[in-house]
């Protein structure tokens, strides 16, 4: 069946790890939904979030495939009821919109929304929340003229008790693999 | 060797030298314990081989042709010695020249590391001369790689592209060095990498999945073995000897896989896939236990999936987890190097005997002789078939020489009757199939193993896609034996216009030069044969000769390849005829 996948990649921060990893996806057809990518909670270790819609059979290919990246330290697949997950959005709307009736505000009350920011021109209205949450705001203020919209990448937090990557680097020390940042930080 | 030099390296390996990023390139490589590369100089590595200039006592380079010719050869150096392979070349047209020997090293698992030149660090992404991003190029179809921006980075890069590219499932790494990095200095220190924290080269095995295998072992009436190149790149042809002769089971190869057991092993029952053995295609749907060594389930070897092993677990050994389940869903993986999980499996299988099984691959191995090989091997019409050309030069050989060959119809045909005595003698492009890959891999080959013979089988097409290395091998003297096998026509192409494109036989033909004024050009000695009754003088020349030989056998024009399972059928659908 094919549904909503969010992955979790892990990497060492190198020139180039971006597109290594969207290769995998490019080479068998899948179209990303959605990603973003920072440094994690680990120092030096890049973390990738990833949206897709495929089968478990192949994402749990696809998993190992990026995995295979040199410079990939692990990658972890999630359906959508294994993760809590956010999107954020960003609303600009004509200063002069929010004096015509209380409308705005009552939207921005509705949707827990708020205004980052306002001048004599135009104000920023900010949302947290699911895609479709952020895209009915936007149908709901479009009327009152939103002249800029812009969505962010998913960001996500698995259901278990512990970052597995930490496990997994635990594992790594008892398996008396010496990692190689020694001689990274030389660089 | 200068003086300078010498000392500059017996330094390097225990404390801080101060040496130009050129330097380090060569050093590092002496450290690895390289004593052969394959190149071609050009701007943006001029630096690399001025430093070259101290080393030609320690490093022996050869002069390709051309940088495509340089990775094959570099291949087919890995492929015979089991060592890594070296390449050197510019940037820009260079490095793109060696993309396709790249994407081929990759496909086919062969640890090769190629060294390219690359404009100045501040005229990066400018489209300076000669710029090309290889980085972004090869990325998909390297192991890894890398762009070295620094003097100083050398050795780290250096250590860990030797460290990626042997370990665990070999593969092809690139190291893309800028020109300032190149004339850079460094404290040069020299320290081999020992593991890559992101890297899992070998598995550790679960012996949970050794006893479910072993389990399946145990119960099946009719298992099959099917040996891939893993087990060649591992070094277990002794542990699979030993799997197979306690169980019993019957073996057969993919096209990589050939020469891990000796033809004449008694429980060696032929080659698999669209142009292998009768017996192992026909009878993979009547197993009821496949055992994958070492091998990938390729569309090659499987035809149709949905119709492949119909009746049987699948036991899957690999070391690289993303095979599992990629093709073919295994009952029970085995995740690990195949040198180490072969032994661990041998001692908790029984002893078996699977005679009777075996013996209804030797029946259809009957079958296939008398209404196929015979006829190909001893035709009873005038024209020469491939065959019986591949299975004289075999016989000349003792069928103990390293078969390297092209791709096409005289590939299927080559890997179909040269007979095998021992491991890493079969040098062919499988996985990507790369016309033009057989001259230059041949001298890899040879110069990698000086004390085996070498023999190239080639069509008339492959040749003259890589023919410019007749001039590697004259200048560098290397002793292959070439054995072109020219129909005029590009053969495999054909076939599948004449069977499946209304004999339709758009652009096959060739009209082909006279390959032995060629050859002559090249100063290599040659023979053309046109009758049976000049062939085996002339293969007995070839032999005999000293240094190299091109042997031009004109054969049957429209010959064809079978048996063969039609693209898109199932392994059971073989064709014999």
């Amino acid at each position: 069946m094919r549904q909503e996948f969010t992955l979790t990649i892990f990497s060492e921060n190198r020139v180039g790890i971006l597109n290594q990893i969207t290769t995998v996806f490019t080479r068998r057809h899948i179209n990303i939904e959605s990603l973003t990518t920072s440094e994690s909670a680990i120092e030096g270790i890049h973390k990738f979030t990833i949206v897709i819609y495929s089968t478990r059979e192949e994402v749990d290919l696809l998993v190992k495939q990026v995995e295979k990246r040199i410079d990939v330290l692990k990658a972890y697949s999630f359906s959508q009821d294994e993760i809590i997950y956010q999107e954020i959005a960003l609303y600009k709307v004509p200063t002069a919109a929010l004096f015509e009736g209380n409308e705005i505000e009552k939207l921005v009350r509705q949707y827990g929304a708020r205004i980052l920011e306002m001048t004599a021109e135009y104000a920023v209205i900010e949302k947290t929340g699911h895609k479709h949450e952020t895209q009915e705001l936007f149908e709901k203020l479009d009327p009152y003229g939103v002249t800029q919209f812009t969505r962010s990448g998913r960001v996500a937090i698995n259901r278990l008790k512990k970052e597995p990557l930490n496990s997994y680097l635990r594992k790594l020390d008892k398996n008396d693999v010496k990692p190689d940042v020694e001689i990274d930080t030389q660089l | 060797m200068d003086k300078q030099t010498d000392t500059l390296m017996k330094d390097s390996q225990k404390k801080a030298v101060t040496m130009t990023g050129a330097q380090a390139v060569m050093e590092s490589l002496v450290n690895e314990g390289v004593e052969i590369l394959f190149g071609y100089p050009g701007g943006a590595i001029m630096p690399v081989y001025d430093a070259l200039y101290s080393y030609s006592e320690k490093l022996n380079h050869i002069l390709v042709r051309h940088e495509q010719g340089a990775v094959h050869a570099a291949q087919g150096y890995a492929r015979a010695t089991g060592k890594v392979g070296i390449c050197l070349v510019t940037s820009g047209p260079a490095a793109t020249n060696a993309v396709t020997g790249i994407a081929d090293a990759m496909i086919d698992s062969t640890p090769v590391v190629v060294i390219s030149g690359q404009v100045g660090s501040a005229l990066l992404g400018t489209d300076a001369f000669q710029e090309t991003d290889v980085v972004g190029i090869t990325q998909p179809v390297t192991k890894w790689n890398y762009q070295i921006t620094r003097a100083d980075e050398i050795p780290w890069a250096m250590a860990r592209a030797f460290y990626i590219a042997r370990s665990g499932r070999p593969g092809p790494v690139l190291l893309d060095i800028t020109k300032d990095a190149q004339f850079g200095s460094l404290e040069y220190i020299y320290k081999p990498a020992i593991s890559v924290r992101s890297y899992t080269p070998y598995p550790i095995i679960d012996p949970g999945q050794v006893e479910e295998a072993a389990r399946l072992i145990n119960f099946a009436k009719k298992p099959l073995a099917l040996i891939g190149q893993g087990v060649v790149i591992a070094g277990a042809e002794a542990e699979l000897k030993k799997f197979l002769e306690k169980t019993g089971i019957p073996a057969a190869q993919t096209l990589l896989g050939l020469s891990a057991l000796p033809s004449d092993h008694k429980l060696n029952v032929g080659g698999l896939g669209m142009h292998g053995n009768y017996g192992p295609n026909l009878k993979t749907n009547e197993c009821d236990l496949i055992i994958g060594i070492g091998m990938r389930f390729d569309d090659r070897v499987t035809a149709d999936t949905r119709r492949y092993a119909t009746n049987a677990k699948i036991i899957h050994m690999d070391i690289d987890p993303a095979e599992i389940n990629k093709i073919i869903h295994a009952d029970a993986p085995i995740l690990g190097n195949v040198k180490e999980s072969l032994p661990m499996l041998t001692s908790r299988v029984s002893k078996n005997d699977h005679k009777k099984w075996v013996e209804e691959f030797h029946a259809c191995y009957r079958i296939e002789y008398e209404r196929l090989i015979e006829r190909e091997l001893y035709p009873d019409k005038p024209v020469i078939t491939m065959a019986e050309v591949v299975r004289r030069v075999s016989d000349a050989f003792n069928d103990d020489a390293i078969m390297v060959t092209d791709v096409g119809q005289h590939q299927m045909v080559a890997w179909r009757y040269f007979k095998f005595r021992q491991s890493r003698s079969v040098i062919t492009s499988g996985g990507l199939g790369t016309m033009g890959f057989g001259l230059p891999a041949a001298i890899g080959a040879k110069l990698g193993r000086p004390d085996r013979p070498v023999c190239l089988f080639v069509g008339d097409g492959g040749l003259q896609m890589t023919i410019q290395e007749l001039g590697t091998i004259y200048q560098s003297k290397v002793p292959v034996k070439i054995v072109l096998l020219n129909n005029n026509f590009l053969g495999m192409v054909r076939q599948w216009q004449e069977l499946f494109f209304d004999l339709r036989y758009a652009s096959t033909e060739l009209v082909n030069p006279d390959f032995q004024t060629i050859s002559k050009g090249y100063f290599i000695p040659s023979a053309k044969v046109t009758k049976r009754e000049e062939l085996d003088k002339a293969i007995k020349k070839m032999v005999s000769t000293d240094g190299p030989f091109l042997l031009e056998v004109v054969v049957e024009k429209e010959g064809n390849v079978f048996p063969m399972v039609p693209a898109g059928a199932s392994v059971e659908d073989i064709l014999l005829e």
